[in-house]
């Protein structure tokens, strides 16, 4: 594999494998330029690239805005509150709008599945997906396999645990899609009425037993209680979840010795993880940040090195 | 149709190296402060067998760095599909220190001048110095060689290939195709 074809970046079912595997490859050279003096490569000089976000992100959009400044593109934000949606804007015109200023590359987030597709099918400029709704957060998946290969150094023949909210979550979708594609043997475990009926379709296993789950995975991946998206009652309550459903370092005593701990962030401590393992040396919690903006520069400089057609 | 023209074998490579390392360590007074980098694919196992030399000569190796000039490139934007970057491995600091830079084939200048930006953005070097295995001419950049292993006159039309054990796993030579005659050997 030595040519990038692809146009956007929407989720991880338009990847192949060898896909995967080159923008991991990449992503191994570009880490270095962030560990520089001067952080800055000329690669990208004279792009633009827009980051869309209609939901809250942190991480996300300073892991982006870092790798494009990085790779000398210009970068600009808009959100959703500050922007004319407000005034009842729809996103595709908001979008065309943003076009029309001859922007190359737009970044999005959105709470709806979908809407990076309707973008990318309408807009000229390349559209990567910083989450949509539940559906999928490739970037996500991708510097997770990352910091996996990094650590383990291989992802063919590994056991992944995913643990936690499945039903809300786009990074476990994005990682089962992906670890599949990769080799690795996917179990996503959590409480029942946060698994989404027909899970095993996607490629993956369903384990109720935390215990075993435990014992089995070379990886742990934690997912975030998403809070926000509790209010009909799928859990009785956050304590009675972190105690069943919950890692701390007794129940990590019969994992296995070199299992990687993640967690897309942001943690809650004392739920999903607590204090000492999300700060413990099983974590990579860390260096999935680290890579992250690796990758995404890796990302970047494949949709938007070359000629454009 | 002539055929492809072998015009360095491995005993002339080493031997041109072996000069190189001598040359270099009689213009900077000895290896004091000075490091070596080479550019990759071809320029490290190059800058790989000087240091070696010169380790022979002196006794003692000087820091060794691999770059990689993809991100520095003045062409991304006219060719179609984007080559592949891989790793730069610079684990020193270029402050003050004499650099000599390695590429196998001085054609262009072109990937000198990248070659140049990129190590900037690392430090600021007391100086960069040139050494290239052939200078095949055709400059179009003003961009010259303070040690060179082989002057050979081309055409355009002309291809130089370095041909190195350690890329590409065949017996050390160099040499000369035209563009549109079929290569023999691969």
């Amino acid at each position: 594999m030595s040519e990038w074809t692809k146009h956007d970046l929407l989720d991880l079912q338009g990847l192949s494998a060898a896909e995967i595997e080159m923008v991991l490859e990449t992503a191994k050279s570009f880490r270095e330029v962030s560990t520089r003096d001067v952080k800055k490569v000329p690669v990208l000089r004279g792009k633009t690239i827009v980051m869309l976000f209609f939901e809250p992100s942190t991480r996300t959009r300073v892991s982006f805005e870092l790798a494009a400044k990085r790779l000398s593109a210009d970068t600009l934000n808009i959100s959703a509150n500050s922007s004319s949606l407000s005034k009842g804007e729809t996103v595709l015109d908001m979008a065309q709008n943003i076009e029309a200023m001859n922007v190359d590359l737009i970044i999005t987030r959105h709470s709806s599945a979908g809407v990076p597709k309707v973008l990318s099918e309408n807009l000229q400029a390349s559209i990567v997906n910083a989450g949509d709704g539940c559906r999928a957060h490739p970037t996500q998946a991708l510097l997770d396999m990352f910091t996996i290969q990094e650590k383990l150094g291989r992802i063919k023949g590994l056991k992944v645990g995913i643990i936690g909210d499945i039903l809300h979550s786009r990074v476990a979708r994005s990682n089962i899609i992906g670890l599949n594609k990769m080799g690795a043997e996917v179990t996503v475990c959590g409480p029942s009425t946060l698994m989404p009926i027909g899970i095993e379709a996607m490629g993956t296993k369903v384990n109720y037993d935390l215990e075993e789950v435990i014992q089995t995975s070379d990886v742990l991946m934690l997912l975030r209680l998403q809070k926000e998206r509790q209010k009909d009652k799928f859990i009785p309550s956050i304590r009675e979840y972190a105690k069943i459903f919950g890692i701390n370092a007794e129940k990590l005593k019969h994992a296995k010795k070199d299992v990687l701990i993640m967690h897309p962030g942001p943690v809650n401590r004392g739920v999903e993880l607590s204090a000492d393992v999300a700060d413990g040396k099983y974590s990579v919690i860390l260096n999935q940040v680290t890579n992250g903006v690796a990758v995404r520069m890796a990302i970047l400089y494949l949709l938007l090195g070359g000629k454009q057609q | 149709m002539t055929e492809p023209h072998k015009v360095l074998d491995k005993e002339h490579i080493r031997r041109a190296l072996l000069r190189i390392a001598h040359e270099i360590l009689e213009k900077n007074k000895g290896h004091e402060n000075l490091c070596i980098v080479g550019i990759r694919s071809r320029g490290v196992p190059l800058a790989e067998r000087i240091n070696q030399h010169i380790k022979q000569i002196e006794g003692e190796e000087i820091p060794l760095g691999i770059l990689d000039i993809t991100l520095y490139r003045d062409d991304l934007t006219l060719i179609a599909h984007q080559p592949v970057v891989h790793e730069t491995l610079i684990n020193f600091d270029l402050t003050d220190k004499k650099i000599i830079l390695v590429d196998d084939v001085l054609f262009t200048g072109r990937t000198v001048r990248a070659a140049l930006d990129a190590l900037v953005d690392f430090g600021r070097p007391a100086s960069i110095q040139l050494a290239s295995l052939i200078d095949r001419g055709h400059r179009e950049l003003p961009i010259r060689a303070d040690y060179v292993g082989k002057n050979i006159p081309t055409s355009l039309d002309q291809n130089v290939k370095v041909i190195l054990k350690e890329v590409d796993d065949k017996a050390d030579q160099v040499i000369v195709v035209n563009r549109n005659q079929k290569e023999n050997n691969e």
